[in-house]
């Protein structure tokens, strides 16, 4: 195991298939010269040379378009987003273009090409450069999203994202950046999409979350295991496919469930998974699953509105008290 | 046959131009155009009639009084050259190789279409030609367009990429996204306006303040105006470009001027409130593609009234089979239904989330 950062597992993966595969290239803005706005991409341009880490114009519609006709034609594109709050200026290219092309042409246009970027809230970044994306993507059929929490995660399924033949939002964290963690040593190190991580075993309750917010669930689980509360911590890494088996299994043996997201309550991942839940494990549950979620509001600048905005391990321990009855 | 009941135009003007000659285009090659537009025109024609009673449903554009933008412009074209369109595209996918049976069937919505009867009129694709669809949102199709001419450079081949588009596209932001990274990369995209002055109702000057052949200008990529119907001209016109493209040019901007005869889609009549009788009434007598071709020919001796005859009836066979092709197609089966939402299953996890069992994810 290596002890490596978040931007340095995505960096290995990006690496590596670039060299498994000379289809593989890296699209976006920033991520040749300056070497990724994050700097995911370090060093790429100096390996693979400028045309296959290729610097965009600021023109996010335009440049996820050449990718998804690139992908049509048979390269295996891989598009940056400096972040996804920019990527609603493309997501006509992803949902109309991307995803619906394999089916409306009968099977004739596989469509094998990642968007991959940051999403959610960083710190004071407000409005407009706050929010997490997943859902947007996630409703469509045709198209797959990944949500890694650790830099292992990150690493593996990058490469499984890389080498999938549908079109993959796989969705970053800004704060994840940094974070380290140890990655195997596997030079072929591939995670297959659809399958959920149990990030902390307990029996008590279950949490159940995806992305960033593994580590908030995480802290929960700590603080909370001084109660003498065990939580399961159960990471789905992807949102579709997803793990349901996992998601039932831990409802069975804990009977009670929270959902954690960053994003908004309103139609979110945690709607899906509390509709499934109740509709296929309804007699395992002792109450009612309970979502815990950014505010229901627009992201504030202020610090300490920020704060109250942002789903947090308090949040995660007053809803699984809720579904204790404590 | 009523665009083609224009009065012979007089002869004696075409004799000496000879436009064959002036565009380096055999007899042979013209008359082969002949019977592409004629089969395009009853093609449409047949489309619309099936549309009529019921047969092909959903929106539905005719390219009647286009004939020689689609001929003019893809048939000079390589087989391995890429050719993609939005949704006026029946005539273009016949162009490009697609065979009749199958584009007709696509329109019945049958098994045997093109696109397996999921595309429909708007999604025509046919991988084996390199026909790339078929696509729906204005303008959507040319970013994508400009990938496949990122491919092509970046395998370096020796192909191109030709997207049509129609005048509205050009107001999309989209378009000029695409047209500067086009030119930045110096990709081998030929980017084709089928300007005929209207955007379903509106007329391009009312919302464009400047002409459609300054469009690329900002891009620094070159225009050509084309009067696309002069199907000779168009021809020759594309054939000296397509090489030059193939040979490095980078890429090019085509404001092929055409008009369309029917109206912007079945629910639309040929002329409404934003066109009026007299015009579209004028540009059948002035400006009917196949009519003007068929002059030329005429003055060159190379066809007669009774050959004409022959191959327009061939048209309307060929148009006809089509059409009982597609009438007999099965639909498609409800296992169809299914079937390429994804190119990859992945075995762990659902993918399908709807609690049919016919999508195999009740749990």
């Amino acid at each position: 195991m290596a002890v490596m950062t978040y931007r340095e597992a995505l960096n290995a993966a990006l690496r590596e298939e670039m060299e498994r595969d000379p289809d593989v290239f890296l699209m976006g803005e920033e991520v040749a010269e300056y070497d990724g706005a994050y700097k995911v991409s370090k060093g790429l341009l100096e390996e693979f040379g400028d045309k296959r880490v290729v610097d965009s114009p600021i023109s996010e519609l335009g440049f996820t378009g050449l990718g998804v006709g690139a992908a049509m034609a048979g390269l295996r594109p891989v598009i940056e987003f400096m972040t996804f709050n920019f990527a609603f200026l493309a997501i006509d290219q992803v949902i109309n273009s991307a995803a619906k092309m394999y089916y409306m042409s009968e099977g004739q246009f596989p469509m094998p090409i990642v968007f991959r970027g940051p999403t959610g809230a960083a710190l004071q970044l407000s409005a407009q450069h706050s929010q997490a994306c997943e859902t947007y993507y996630s409703h469509a059929p045709g198209c797959k999203v990944v949500t890694p929490g650790t830099p292992a995660d990150a690493k593996g399924l990058l490469k499984a994202a890389i080498r999938d033949n549908d079109p993959v939002a796989f969705m970053e964290g800004e704060l994840l950046y940094n974070f380290k963690g140890e990655v195997p040593d596997d030079d072929d190190f591939v995670i297959p999409l659809g399958v959920a991580d149990l990030k902390h075993e307990g029996g008590d309750v279950s949490i159940v979350t995806h992305g960033k917010m593994i580590h908030v669930a995480l802290q929960a689980a700590q603080k909370l295991e001084k109660d003498g509360i065990h939580a399961d911590v159960l990471d789905l890494r992807t949102i579709r496919p997803l793990d349901m088996d996992a998601i039932l299994q831990s409802v069975k043996k804990t009977n009670r469930v929270v959902y954690l997201e960053e994003g908004w309550p309103y139609a979110g991942t945690g709607a899906q998974i509390v509709s499934m839940i109740q509709e296929e494990a309804f007699d395992d549950l002792d109450a009612p699953v309970i979502r815990v979620t950014q505010a229901d509001v627009p992201m504030p600048y202020a610090k300490n509105l920020e704060m109250l905005a942002k789903p947090s391990a308090n949040h995660v321990i007053e809803a699984v008290n809720k579904v204790l009855y404590r | 046959m009523a665009e083609m009941k224009t009065k012979a135009r007089k002869k004696s003007a075409k004799k000496t131009n000879d436009p064959l000659s002036q565009h380096g285009i055999s007899g042979e090659l013209a008359l082969d155009l002949m019977r592409d537009m004629l089969l395009y025109r009853r093609f449409e024609e047949k489309a619309e009639e099936a549309y009529a009673i019921g047969k092909i449903g959903g929106f539905c554009h005719l390219h009647i009084g286009q004939e020689a933008a689609a001929a003019g412009s893809i048939k000079p074209l390589r087989q391995d050259d890429y050719v993609m369109s939005a949704y006026r595209e029946h005539t273009q996918a016949l162009a490009k190789g697609v065979h009749p049976n199958a584009v007709m069937a696509e329109l019945y919505g049958r098994k045997d279409g093109a696109s397996g009867g999921k595309g429909g009129s708007m999604h025509i694709f046919d991988a084996d030609c390199r026909f790339m669809g078929g696509h729906g949102i204005v303008g959507g199709q040319v970013p994508l367009a400009t990938g496949i001419g990122w491919k092509i450079k970046y395998r370096e081949e020796d192909t191109v990429s030709l997207v049509f588009m129609g005048d509205a596209a050009v107001n999309q932001g989209g378009f000029h996204e695409a047209l500067n990274m086009a030119a930045v990369w110096h990709l081998p995209c030929i980017f084709v306006v089928e300007n005929n002055e209207y955007g379903m109702g509106t007329a391009f000057s009312r919302v464009s303040r400047t002409a459609m052949a300054t469009k690329s200008t900002p891009h620094g990529i070159p225009a050509h105006s084309v009067d696309g119907q002069d199907a000779l001209a168009t021809y020759a016109f594309f054939r000296d470009l397509a090489d030059e493209v193939r040979q490095g040019a980078g890429p090019q901007f085509v404001d092929l001027q055409t008009y369309r005869f029917r109206g912007h889609s079945m629910s639309d009549p040929v002329s409404g409130t934003y066109r009026s009788v007299e015009e579209v009434e004028n540009a059948k007598v002035e400006r009917d593609p196949i009519a003007l071709l068929r002059d030329v020919l005429m003055s060159a001796d190379l066809l007669d009234q009774q050959r004409l005859e022959e191959m327009d009836a061939e048209a309307r066979q060929i148009s006809a089979e089509a059409a009982d092709f597609a009438d007999a197609s099965p639909l498609p089966g409800p296992e169809a239904l299914y079937r390429n939402v994804w190119a990859e299953i992945n075995p762990n996890g659902r993918l399908f989330f709807d609690r049919r069992p016919e999508s195999g994810e009740v749990g």
